[in-house]
């Protein structure tokens, strides 16, 4: 197994997910063969290989520094669940 | 502070690029708008919106870059640092990390010995900055405001070579001056347009390994950079020298109490999981495009500094004043060519009473109610003594108050120097007759009287004798 059980729980904190007791075994399982099948990458000879940032061969193209989307906040928040003066409210965040 | 204990200090300056739209939407920026009314569908992080890079930020970092002596990379890669917070709608920031836009550089700062220094850069890389959230007046939730997401940052990472507060806040200086230099950052800091990050450690004298540092968060004025730091260096001496150890975190400095304190973040150590983000390609410059971007810059504080010093001969300190931003430089420039060969007076009269009354009212040099031109006149009427210095300072303010030119304001309340000497030898006999034990004093060798007889003088006459002048004649009668 490549992953350990506080590996795969410190994941499901950093991704915000709680993983039930019965859950756990098989998701360290389930989350190892995904790791060990893409480990069979490390066996490629890549020592004259240039990292590659993204599949297409291509550079970035650039947009001119231009206001194109006016303000669309009514239309906007009418998907979200609550809203109060302009703001989004969310279960309030303690610091 | 200790003389056994040496100070490491490192800053991450964040500045804001003054760009009309965000760095990868057309959202405007503008500072102080309702909220969320400058945030849109990419901002907000829907799913099946994408970024699209705006070119003016490239620009920008490509200058300052330049601007530094720094390396641009040919090549560079945006990526995602992921982590929960509800002002971070995507779930992570867009920034970069193992190949930034800006490589290593350099500035130079002056240090307590008045020797430049040089400050290393470690590297400067562009991301988009978080929303807001706002925690007061709203019960039980934290409403969030997500105009400023998505706006463009320039992160400036300076290597550990600073040594003491001071050295901190001049390296801070320097870099806001050079931004607002470029125009890439308005360097506003009440607005949060440039604000800073310090890691601040400390290592006994001698010692090659760095001590445990802690991170300062947040410090937006050159004032709470100093306090903070002074503060934390402090604190962690005391630690050290009680046998403690340093805990390396995250600290926020509370200027209302002036100290600085862990935030105790529940989070677990930093683990961003940084990978290069699909939906960017690599951002790629050549040498075309930097050479363009070379010939758009302007003369920077340094070389400014060091023509002011050979072409007015000025003191230095006073050019590296006047050079801190380009509007003062240019005032003063304006201001000393339209006199003749005065430009020292002129820089005294710049950063002395200019500056001060500026200060006062809190304007900016742009806002001077004093116009360069009009400071060169009462300047000339200085130097061809038509009036003292000290008058020159009373013309000033009524310039201030827009009573008019120096010339008009002399001539109206009839300030001009009384040049003629039999004017003011009657009015110094008059003054040695009127107070005639001073006088036998004086004579008697108390040499300091000579003060107050000039006081004498210049009170009848309302100050307009020339004080060289007076002071001639005084010696004359009173020795004879």
């Amino acid at each position: 197994m490549s992953l350990d059980k506080d590996q795969v729980q410190h994941i499901a904190v950093l991704a915000r997910l709680h993983l039930a007791d019965d859950e756990f075994a098989e998701t360290v399982q389930k989350l190892s063969r995904i790791v060990d099948f893409v480990d069979q990458l490390v066996a490629a000879p890549t020592d004259d290989v240039v990292p590659m940032a993204h599949p297409v061969n291509q550079a970035q193209r650039l947009r001119p520094d231009r206001v194109s989307e006016p303000n669309d906040r009514e239309h906007l928040q009418q998907n979200a669940a609550e809203t109060s003066d302009g703001l989004y409210l969310v279960p309030k965040v303690i610091e | 502070m200790s003389r056994n204990w040496e100070v490491v200090i490192g800053l991450e300056i964040h500045t804001q690029l003054a760009t009309k739209s965000k760095i990868f939407s057309g959202a405007a920026t503008a500072y102080g708008a309702a909220p969320n009314t400058q945030a849109c569908l990419v901002d907000l992080g829907y799913p099946g919106t994408l970024p699209v890079l705006n070119e003016e930020v490239v620009r920008m970092a490509t200058k300052f870059g330049l601007a530094v002596n720094a390396e641009i990379a040919r090549r560079s890669v945006f990526a995602r640092k992921n982590y929960f917070y509800p002002d971070l709608p995507k779930g992570y920031q867009i920034s970069q990390y193992e190949l930034p836009i800006v490589g290593e550089g350099e500035l130079f700062i002056e240090d307590a010995d008045g020797k430049q220094k040089r400050i290393g850069i470690t590297r400067a890389h562009l991301e988009e900055d978080a929303g807001k959230s706002i925690h007061e007046g709203l019960d039980r939730h934290s409403g969030i405001d997500l105009n400023r997401a998505g706006t463009p940052l320039l992160e400036i990472v300076s290597e550990p070579d600073l040594r003491s507060a001071q050295e901190a806040v001049a390296y801070m200086r320097k870099i806001h001056s050079i931004v607002r230099y470029l125009e890439i950052s308005d360097g506003n800091m009440q607005e949060g347009s440039f604000r800073c990050d310090a890691n601040v450690s400390v290592r006994p004298r001698g010692q090659e390994k760095l001590g445990t540092r802690a991170e300062l968060k947040n410090l937006n004025s050159f004032r709470f950079v100093e306090k903070a730091i002074n503060y934390e260096v402090e604190r962690q001496i005391e630690i050290l020298e009680d046998g403690g150890e340093v805990v390396q975190e995250t600290r926020l400095y509370d200027s209302d109490k002036d100290e600085t304190r862990s935030m105790r973040s529940k989070e677990e150590a930093n683990d961003y999981r940084y990978f290069p983000d699909p939906d960017l390609l690599p951002v790629e410059i050549d040498e075309e495009y930097i050479a363009a971007v070379r010939a758009t810059l302007p003369e920077l504080p340094a070389a400014k500094q060091q023509r002011f010093i050979e072409q007015y001969s000025i003191k230095p300190e006073d050019a590296d004043i006047l050079t801190t931003s380009r509007a003062l430089a240019d005032y003063f420039e304006t201001a000393a060519g339209a006199t003749d060969g005065k430009a020292q007076v002129v820089a005294n009269w710049v950063i002395g009473e200019l500056t001060g009354a500026l200060n006062k009212e809190s304007l900016e040099i742009e806002q001077s109610p004093v116009s360069p031109e009009a400071l060169a006149q009462l300047v000339s009427r200085i130097s061809d003594d038509t009036i003292s210095g000290k008058i020159a300072k009373e013309v000033f303010e009524a310039m201030w108050r827009g009573e008019g030119s120096a010339d008009a304001i002399i001539e109206a309340k009839g300030l001009r120097q009384i040049t003629d000497n039999s004017a003011i030898e009657a009015i110094v006999d008059q003054v040695i007759a009127a107070n005639p034990g001073q006088a036998a004093e004086y004579r008697a060798g108390k040499d300091k009287l000579i003060g107050f007889f000039v006081g004498q003088v210049m009170k009848e006459t309302q100050g307009k004798a020339n004080p060289g002048a007076v002071n001639k004649l005084l010696k004359d009668k009173l020795s004879g």
